[in-house]
């Protein structure tokens, strides 16, 4: 794995209306790398996407490797279930046939029927597998993924996690998604940025994840969102 | 057929309502989509002041709708961007505001034919223009399908995705205003809109895909002109109110079609 620098962010101030979304954030990304982005609800996690991808005005400098292709996955589209557009249709926009065929693999759906399926038909599990494959077919180098928050259907193979660190693994991909369980960033993530309008810890995610960074971040009902499932 | 005195000008008339047919129902289809659907009836509106300005100046009453309409657009759109307030909000200032003062403005004898069109009458030069634009608002249009589609359903997955939303947006709206200047011979300024929208709203109760959606839609614009056109000239009716109801049948039986 190559150590060069994929990301680097410095000083970075996003201001909504006057109000201060993020303020002060510094931090970069090696190539290659799983970097996960914890933090409350209206924390800023999004809006950092959005300024990533430069999809929102800021201050300070946001640079990326040059040359750098970024793959989206949205936490929700705007799409009502009986919206007449089929996957097929959607994939279509970023490439032909074949592209698709060897997306669908790759994001492990291996039920050619479900091309022909509304994309509001969708269920929330099957509808991130075409979100990944829409942003996987524009071959980026860094894939940013922004967690649902619930509603996903963890059934199947294999759980949208592992498909990302699939994705990770063998094609090299750099990863940032925001997530809202902390399971995930244990097991998924190389590095971890937590995130309450500020920056409130970043590193390895057993240096930085401690009990006082949680508490900054959850205030003291840290440890009721620290639940622990069974994966 | 059903046209029973088919001459010349029946010919022109016949052109002009399957053109600007197909073309209201194409972009309707995206309108509906984009939940714009009050946005194509209300701008209608707007082209009325242009279009008596363009009677008191003697032009053609066609530019000077497109000019009215061309502004509100563009003022519409970049009030968009700015504020982010939502686009039928924006349009229903611009609508009242234009009616009133069209209303004031047209002279009485044109005033029925703009408020509700008159394809029994239509010059070769309007006719040739509705062919020539109605064209480019369909080629235009498909050309544009991807970006809209994709910004449709998330704006930031078309940015992350490279589409140029603004400028997607902005040529949407002009192919709208451009449609529906063209649709002021045809069904008038007060039901220009109907023509949008209605025959978006039948094809989408029976589509699944967006590819059968929109040829429906378009489909349905050209049968409703037609035949609306027809039964008004057989019934010696005005057109432009009879191909909106045309139009409102399809949509009710689309109905019996609808999928869950």
């Amino acid at each position: 794995m190559k150590e060069s620098v994929i990301l680097e962010v410095k000083d970075l101030y996003v201001n909504f209306r006057g109000e201060s979304v993020l303020s002060n954030i510094s931090f970069s990304l090696k190539k290659g790398y799983a970097l996960a982005i914890v933090g409350p609800n209206g924390a800023g996690k999004s809006t950092l996407f959005r300024a990533l991808l430069g999809l929102v005005p800021y201050r300070g400098t946001i640079s990326w490797e040059k040359g750098v292709k970024i793959g989206y996955v949205p936490q929700k589209l705007a799409v009502e279930r009986d919206l007449p557009l089929s996957v097929h249709e959607f994939l279509g926009f970023r490439g032909r046939d074949p592209e698709i065929a060897e997306a669908f693999n790759a994001v492990g759906i291996h039920d050619d029927s479900l091309r022909d399926r509304q994309l509001g038909a969708l269920s929330g599990g099957e509808l991130q597998r075409v979100l990944v494959a829409f942003a996987i077919m524009g071959n980026p180098d860094v894939l940013l993924f922004d967690e649902p928050v619930a509603g996903i259907d963890l059934g199947g193979e294999e759980t949208i996690y592992n498909l990302l660190l699939r994705l990770h693994k063998e094609k090299g991909l750099t990863i940032v998604l925001i997530s809202h369980d902390l399971d995930v960033v244990y097991r998924y993530a190389d590095e971890v940025l937590c995130l309450n309008k500020k920056l409130v810890c970043f590193g390895r995610p057993e240096e930085a994840l401690t009990s006082e960074s949680l508490k900054k971040l959850y205030g003291d009902s840290a440890l009721f969102h620290h639940t622990h499932k069974q994966i | 057929m059903i046209f029973p005195f088919l001459d010349t000008t029946m010919l022109l008339g016949i052109t002009t309502s399957v053109f600007v047919g197909v073309a209201a129902g194409y972009l309707g289809s995206f309108m509906v989509l984009r939940r714009m659907a009050l946005v194509g009836d209300a701008l209608s509106h707007v082209a009325l002041p242009g279009i008596a300005l363009a009677l008191l100046f003697n032009v053609n009453p066609f530019l000077g709708a497109f000019f009215f309409l061309f502004i509100a657009v563009v003022a519409i759109w970049a009030i968009e961007e700015k504020t982010n307030l939502p686009t039928e909000a924006l349009v229903g200032v611009f609508f009242t505001f234009s009616l009133a003062i069209g209303v004031l403005l047209t002279p009485e004898p044109e005033l029925l034919e703009a408020l509700f069109g008159d394809v029994s009458d239509v010059a070769f030069f309007d006719a040739l223009l509705a062919v020539v634009f109605s064209l480019l608002i369909l080629s235009t249009a498909f050309w544009l399908e991807k970006d809209l589609l994709i910004s449709t359903i998330s704006r930031d997955l078309a940015e992350s995705a490279k589409v140029k939303v603004k400028r997607s947006n902005l040529l949407f709206l002009l192919l709208v205003a451009l449609v529906v200047a063209l649709g002021v011979k045809v069904v008038g300024t007060l039901l220009m809109g109907a023509l949008v929208i209605l025959p978006a709203v039948a094809a989408r109760n029976m589509a699944l895909r967006f590819r059968g959606f929109s040829l429906l839609s378009a489909a349905f614009g050209a049968l409703s002109a037609v035949l609306g056109g027809g039964i008004a000239a057989v019934y010696n009716l005005p057109p432009g109110p009879i191909i909106v109801l045309v139009a409102a049948a399809f949509f009710f039986v689309s109905l019996a079609f609808r999928r869950a």
